[in-house]
């Protein structure tokens, strides 16, 4: 039993700081609170409340109007446009990069963005995209679309889009690297014998290599569903969720319900929504180790 | 032939100069004053060299980015040497032991690793004010190691499996206890893993927001990520100042990257592909 030593110490760390809480999330979010005290157990009351509320849903704007369409939609919205993107834009890289000399240095500096903290990727949305000193919007002018050219992360139309557009230029470098290795395990032959066979590059390109990369596709998909669940920093310090919420995503929601409006039972229903979610995608990748 | 390349050559290096603009607008406001920069750091009829915006960030008297930095050490460093010590220990035994809930307990590292920081944080904080650990480093180090613990666990035991039995089996027919065997040959023979897992936690921490924001509360005690969001000013937004402080604040990530380059790529092709 002296090899419980190995194990134990790690054991009971991640127990009581990882699992422990996670599980009292959920726990909590089916009891009510006057403020930080728990008061009586309350069934679904705080989901109730919770889809109740214009900040986590807002069909009634959605999609006719302008966000804010609560939290949850625009989670689904970053969701929808983001992992689509990254994976187009990561497998193409991969492939372009893979052709051209120096390319792993190129990779390299689109890879950064993963590197950095996200409260610096943050910053830098809110610069590239503000009206006077941001370079997007000076390429804007350039190119003849002064309307366009604004501080994007001010308006209720662009705030959602110009973060969503920031964390595609921040994650890219992941699915490229993920794709640039799955592309290394394809066979030299298989390419040989498809321009023996007289293929153009784009069948090549649709016959063998998307297929070949599906491996890889899944993880891209897989690990990218984590980061959008996860998006907090950027939207903290590019918009603050703003302006009026039009920005706002499940995590930093929770985040503003548990530590500024003191509503710790919505806050808990916030987070086990994600915990769930999480917890769910987590068995694609069970499955995949096992 | 030829010139199919040399266009693909272009474009190829056209969008990595592009991917990296953003970062070098910011090393470019970074060392210019705000009157030069704001409308647009590529506005080059005044060129005037210097580090006042650092100097300003450096001892702000919100934010002062300084002290912020040394705190971000004083965090990460025994985060990502107690990771190491626990996962590696725990890693062996995964690879190696046989236990009960063994199969069960690994899934669930697995779930844990999925989980965003959002699903600990209200009761962390709660029982952190009652265990008198909030606004304290030791909490804030101890939230590290267990959230870095699952991956680095994870990492290390598919190192493990991967290097034959034989050489830790002779010892212990020599007599080794398992303990032995584990810090005189699994240790050394796993040092490149064990690198992949520092420079990861280390940048991973690093780089943490959530957490800092949820545990640290004194002016003086905040890490550096805290203090990038302190900076924006009431009126106009002083971009030379919150420049400076991003170039500190991502120096240190960046050239951890930058010279340790193979073991972070391998860290995080691990992380992606084996979990």
């Amino acid at each position: 039993m002296r090899r419980l030593v190995f194990i134990l110490p790690a054991i009971i760390l991640v127990a009581l700081i990882v699992v422990f809480p996670a599980a009292e999330t959920i726990r909590w979010s089916f009891w009510g609170w006057d403020r930080l005290e728990m008061t009586e157990f309350v069934g679904f009351d705080n989901y109730e409340r919770l889809f109740g509320s214009r900040s986590f849903i807002n069909m009634a704007r959605f999609p006719t109007q302008n966000p804010p369409w609560g939290a949850l939609i625009h989670n689904i919205v970053w969701v929808i446009v983001f992992i689509p993107l990254t994976a187009l834009l990561g497998l193409f890289l991969a492939v372009l990069l893979r052709e051209v000399k120096g390319g792993s240095i190129i990779k390299s500096m689109i890879f950064i963005g993963m590197v950095v903290p996200l409260v610096v990727g943050g910053m830098i949305i809110r610069f590239v995209f503000d009206g006077r000193a941001g370079i997007v919007n000076a390429a804007l002018r350039t190119v003849g679309l002064d309307d366009l050219a604004r501080t994007w992360t001010a308006f209720p139309d662009t705030a959602l889009l110009s973060l969503i557009l920031g964390s595609v230029w921040i994650w890219t470098g992941f699915a490229m690297i993920i794709y640039s290795a799955g592309l290394e395990l394809i066979s030299k032959d298989l390419y040989e014998s498809a321009s023996v066979d007289g293929a153009s590059p784009w069948r090549t390109f649709r016959r063998i290599t998307i297929p070949m990369v599906k491996p890889a596709t899944l993880i891209v998909v897989v690990m990218n569903l984590i980061y959008v669940l996860r998006i907090f920093d950027i939207v903290y310090v590019a918009t603050r969720g703003g302006p009026g919420g039009a920005s706002s995503v499940l995590a930093f929601q929770g985040y503003l319900f548990a530590f500024q409006q003191r509503e710790w039972g919505m806050a808990s229903a916030v987070f086990t929504f994600l915990t769930l979610a999480a917890a769910i995608i987590s068995v694609v990748l069970v499955r995949r180790v096992k | 032939m030829k010139r199919p390349r040399i266009i693909l050559y272009v474009i190829a290096w056209l969008i990595g100069i592009i991917w990296v603009l953003p970062f070098f607008g910011v090393f470019v406001t970074s060392v210019r004053p705000f009157g030069e920069v704001v409308d647009g750091w590529w506005q080059l009829e005044e060129f005037t060299l210097t580090l006042d915006a650092f100097r300003q960030a450096w001892n702000h008297p919100d934010a002062p980015v300084g002290p912020a930095l040394l705190n971000s050490l004083s965090i990460a460093i025994p985060a990502t040497i107690l990771t190491i010590i626990l996962a590696s220990l725990a890693a062996y035994a995964f690879a190696r032991f046989e236990f009960r809930l063994k199969g069960p307990l690994f899934s669930l590292l697995i779930i844990i690793m999925a989980m965003p920081g959002q699903s600990i944080i209200i009761p962390l904080f709660a029982h952190m004010i009652t265990l008198g650990l909030i606004d304290t480093r030791l909490g804030l180090i101890l939230i590290h190691t267990a959230w870095g613990i699952p991956w680095a666990v994870l990492f290390l035991r598919n190192f493990f499996l991967s290097v034959p039995i034989d050489l830790e089996e002779s010892a212990r027919v020599d007599g080794a206890s398992d303990l032995t065997v584990f810090r005189r040959i699994v240790l050394p023979i796993a040092l490149p893993a064990i690198v992949s897992i520092a420079v990861l936690q280390f940048v991973w921490v690093w780089n943490d927001f959530l957490f800092a924001l949820i545990v640290i509360l004194s002016p003086d005690k905040k890490v550096v990520t805290q203090t990038i969001p302190l900076l924006r000013g009431r009126f106009d937004i002083p971009w030379s100042v919150l420049s400076a402080a991003s170039v500190l604040g991502m120096i240190i990530p960046l050239l951890v990257f930058v010279f340790l380059q193979r073991y972070y790529i391998k860290g995080v092709m691990a992380g992606a592909i084996k979990g």
